[in-house]
């Protein structure tokens, strides 16, 4: 073999040569960062929650129906406000959000009734014509173990609506204008972020933090992360749920309600029959009616306050003329 | 069809059928999840696991007498188990045969030969079985560090599914954790990385069950061997000689793993599977010499009292060990528990973990509980841990019993510990912040946890008074931050302690709720500005150490409440109150 190359070889070696340094130098050029990493990873994309909300008419915000029949009951309810298909329109696709926050027995109602999910999913299929209905929540007990034994599950996915879990890559950041708490803070947003309506449906417990846990305190369900911090000011994130989300229509189900050990209960002897069930547009009215049930009044529970004067709705429910009625 | 075909089809459908176990083990009525699977049979069919608890605990274990079927079929046939049926086994014949599959026969069948070191094996087996079997001493069960099923169930279930699932989280909704998996990964890497150097390298040096095995296939009736001492000598039967029980010569029949390779490789026909010993020889009893069965026994029941001064399971237990409800106490669980982390697979809150050495030794991938991981403590309305143990070191208890009622009403329910809180790390204890989320999340009816009202006042929190109206204070001072005291928990109260809510303030005006016919305090006097505190108590009668506190404390480093396992149901001596 020559010991010289010849000037062919040459050109080759050297174009090879010549790419591998434009290449290095053109990688260095595109991955140079001059500023260093920010003591804090970049914000997440934000995102809010759509406004769920229809229409006001005057006199069918709330209504409140005495019976011990939840069925009938929310049949009743949601009827004085004008039907289903004021809220529903045909081809929505609506999302339930219950409390399923604990896995316990429907019977200790602890968490939403598992029938009264069933009825809403049918008159949104039924009547209101609905594409698809979904159910989801961000329980506090293992997820899967919550939907399966309050048997809110079995009865969503019978009656025909699909169960959403809540897994990691369904939570989004989200900031509230204007709010002290929910900043760059992750919330279960992906089930939300196509539906067209939202129903949420809420028992009566008592909640030895803020007083009581109703259909306000059911959004806390939506928040991910160490949630928990924020019983520091308890008041405050409940207000802030509050404005965060627009729901069509809430629904608190005090038929039967917990009265002591909240929200937890555990007993039957935590238990007592209230027979009252109410649907409402303004979810601050039904929370402030909903008080009675627990022997509290509105400002022994600030939350109600502090939504009322963020305009999210009215804590003198009677201004709204709530409709009256009793099925047996 | 050829007897390798047969063979093969065999581990594919056994190793698919472990797989298939392995993934179904979730709690859930779907298809994919548990329903009524069989999850622990190839745990059951393990005779090294049935043997070993004889030994500890001087009974069979009903579930453990599939192992009995496996023995029976072992004396028959030989050591079937090792290429037909165990999933750890078929793992390494497929990997030792990519790693060789494209040298030379000749290296083949040196790869294949047989080896003196062979018989570590035993030496193993007679250690952890001698580590099993002297009650007297002191005895313990180790047999699942390296029985073959116990090491590729949790391998599987806590190593692989989990790294797998992570991306899609079909199997779970929540990416499932398990704490010192590294360690099962270097394991399972290793064993599976010797396939490199030595075709089934753990099967042939390290198998404790594989020992075994060939112990109870001395006297099988049918084995291999060749139906001519004279042949051409050409070693092909040895190419892929699973076993390196070397067929062309003096079968080592307790090497022997059933793999047939050889009977297809031998080009006259020559090697068989007959009743007839070898023309060539055979030798059927395991390479150990007396010396080193009686070296191995002595240090097996040494070791046991050895690990034992270390007083891990007596006076100097780990307070951090909590087991899961039912288990048994900590001297008959160790007898039990096979380290085969089904408790920690099927567990729905994934809060039981295998042990690192916290413990001591012993405890090593033995069932903690750790609160910080999963997705709550030990959960109310559950009882799974002990329904899928398969050797009952977590009894199967009902939910009637841990939560003691029904027909243990009297004896109250199960407790796997007692929460302890830790008052310098509370927030209303050391910091003056209300949360008791502890409180709120306490499964129990009554609650465990319950709290006393304080009010605090706080820091630069006494204020004089400039000008006061019916629901308003001006104070001299301007030090407030305008709406700090805002939440609804904050409550000025006068000297005389009366008080009255704060619902609005600025830097030196507050604004009360009237609701209380609080007097006005006047010109010069002083004002608290005081925080409304629920203080959280355990009430370590009723505590049931679940351990919820525990996992949803905010405090999220060192949690301010944390389970110990005092007051344990389980062991006597480990009480914490003079009444339970």
């Amino acid at each position: 073999m020559e010991n010289n190359i010849n000037r062919r070889q040459f050109i080759a070696t050297a174009t090879k040569a010549g790419i591998s340094i434009a290449a290095a130098s053109a990688a260095a050029y595109l991955l140079y960062d001059k500023k260093g990493p920010p003591a804090k990873p970049k914000a997440h994309d934000l995102v809010t929650f759509p406004d769920y909300s229809v229409p006001k008419i005057t006199g069918q915000t709330i209504s409140i129906v005495k019976g011990d029949d939840r069925t009938k009951s929310v049949d009743k309810a949601i009827d004085l406000l004008g039907g289903i298909e004021r809220f529903v329109k045909p081809g929505d696709n609506v999302i339930i959000k219950p409390n399923a926050a604990f896995a316990t027995s429907p019977a200790l109602a602890a968490t939403t009734n598992p029938q009264l999910i069933a009825r809403v999913v049918r008159l949104c299929y039924d009547r209101g014509q609905a594409a698809k209905v979904y159910v989801t929540d961000n329980p506090i007990n293992d997820p899967a173990s919550c939907f399966t034994l309050s048997g809110i599950a079995k009865a969503a996915t019978a009656a025909g609506a699909k169960l959403i879990l809540p897994k990691e890559n369904l939570f989004r950041n989200t900031t509230l204008a204007g709010a002290k708490l929910i900043k760059n803070w992750p919330v279960l947003y992906k089930p939300f972020e196509k539906a067209d309506k939202l129903i949420a449906i809420a028992p009566v417990k008592d909640h030895h933090r803020s007083g009581a846990s109703m259909t306000m305190k059911n959004f806390y369900g939506l928040l991910g992360g160490r949630r928990n911090i924020f019983h520091q000011d308890i008041h405050t994130i409940i207000a802030e749920l509050s404005m965060m989300i627009k729901p069509t229509l809430v629904i608190l189900d005090g038929t039967v309600s917990m009265i002591s050990n909240g929200p937890t209960g555990g007993s039957f002897d935590d238990l007592k029959n209230t027979n009252t069930l109410i649907a409402s547009c303004d979810m601050v009215a039904a929370d402030s009616f909903g008080a009675q049930l627990l022997d509290l009044k509105v400002s022994d529970l600030p939350y109600l306050e502090k939504a009322q004067n963020a305009g999210v709705g009215t804590t003198d429910y009677n201004s709204l003329k709530p409709k009256f009625a009793t099925v047996t | 069809m050829k007897i390798v075909t047969v063979r093969k089809i065999s581990q594919v459908f056994f190793f698919t059928l472990f797989i298939w176990f392995c993934v179904v083990s979730t709690i859930g009525d779907k298809f994919f999840q548990i329903r009524n699977w069989p999850v622990n049979w190839f745990l059951q069919l393990d005779p090294l696991t049935a043997i070993a608890t004889i030994l500890t605990t001087h009974t069979l274990y009903w579930p453990l007498l599939w192992a009995l079927a496996t023995i029976v079929l072992t004396v028959i046939v030989g050591r079937f188990f090792c290429s037909w049926l165990c999933p750890f086994g078929s793992i390494h014949h497929f990997t030792g045969f990519l790693a060789n599959r494209k040298k030379s026969n000749a290296k083949k069948i040196k790869l294949n030969k047989y080896r003196k070191a062979q018989s570590i094996k035993y030496i193993i087996l007679v250690v952890f079985l001698a580590m099993a079997a002297f009650p007297s001493i002191a005895s313990t069960l180790q047999t699942g560090l390296l029985d073959p099923i116990p090491l590729v169930t949790r391998s599987v279930n806590l190593l692989l599914l989990p790294i797998l699932d992570s991306s899609v989280n079909f199997l779970s909704v929540t990416q499932r954790l398990y704490q010192g998996a590294w360690l099962f990964f270097i394991v399972f890497l290793t064993a599976i990385l010797l396939n490199l150097i030595i075709p089934r390298f753990y099967c042939r040096f390290i198998c404790p069950l594989g020992a075994l095995f060939a112990i109870t296939s001395r006297f099988a009736i049918w084995r291999i061997g060749k139906t001519k001492d004279e042949c051409s000598n050409c070693k092909l039967c040895e190419k892929a000689c699973e076993g390196g029980c070397e067929p062309a010569s003096e079968i080592k029949i307790s090497e022997c793993v059933l793999c047939f390779n050889c009977r297809a490789d031998c080009k006259d026909d020559l090697v068989k599977y007959q009743t007839m010993p070898s023309l060539a020889g055979q030798v059927t009893n395991p390479d150990i010499s007396r010396r080193g069965f009686t070296i191995s026994l002595a240090s097996g029941i040494l070791a046991v009292p050895a690990v034992r001064l270390s007083a891990k399971i007596t006076t100097n237990w780990t307070h951090n060990i909590i087991r899961p409800p039912g288990a048994l106490d900590e001297k008959r669980f160790l007898n039990r528990c096979i380290k085969c982390g089904q408790c920690m697979r099927i567990c729905p809150t994934n809060v039981i973990q295998p042990a690192g050495f916290q413990g001591g030794l012993e405890n090593l991938w033995t069932p903690v509980l750790n609160n910080r991981i999963g997705s709550s403590g030990c959960q109310y309305n559950c009882v799974a841990c002990g329904q899928i143990c398969p050797t009952s070191a977590i009894r199967p208890i009902t939910l009637e019993e841990k939560q003691g009622t029904g027909k243990f009403k009297n004896k109250g329910p199960l407790k796997i510990g007692t929460a302890f809180l830790d008052r310098n790390r509370c927030l209303p204890w050391a910091m003056d912040k209300p949360c008791i989320v502890c409180q709120e999340n306490c499964p129990l009816s009554p609650k465990a946890i319950y709290t006393q009202t304080v009010f605090n006042t706080i820091r630069d929190g006494v204020l004089t008074v400039k000008k006061s109206t019916k629901n308003t204070i001006e104070t001299q001072e301007t030090s407030m931050t305008a709406d700090s005291f805002t939440t609804g928990d904050f409550y000025c109260a006068a000297k005389n302690g009366e008080k009255a809510k704060i619902t609005a303030n600025n830097e030196n005006t507050i604004e009360i709720s009237t609701e209380n016919n609080f007097k006005i305090p006047r010109k010069g006097e002083k004002i608290y500005v005081q925080i409304r505190l629920q203080k959280p108590y355990i009430d370590i009668e009723k505590c049931t150490g679940c351990g919820v506190c525990q996992h949803e404390c905010p405090v999220s480093g060192k949690r301010a409440v944390r389970v110990s396992a005092e007051g344990e149901t389980r062991s006597d001596n480990r009480k914490l109150l003079l009444k339970t």
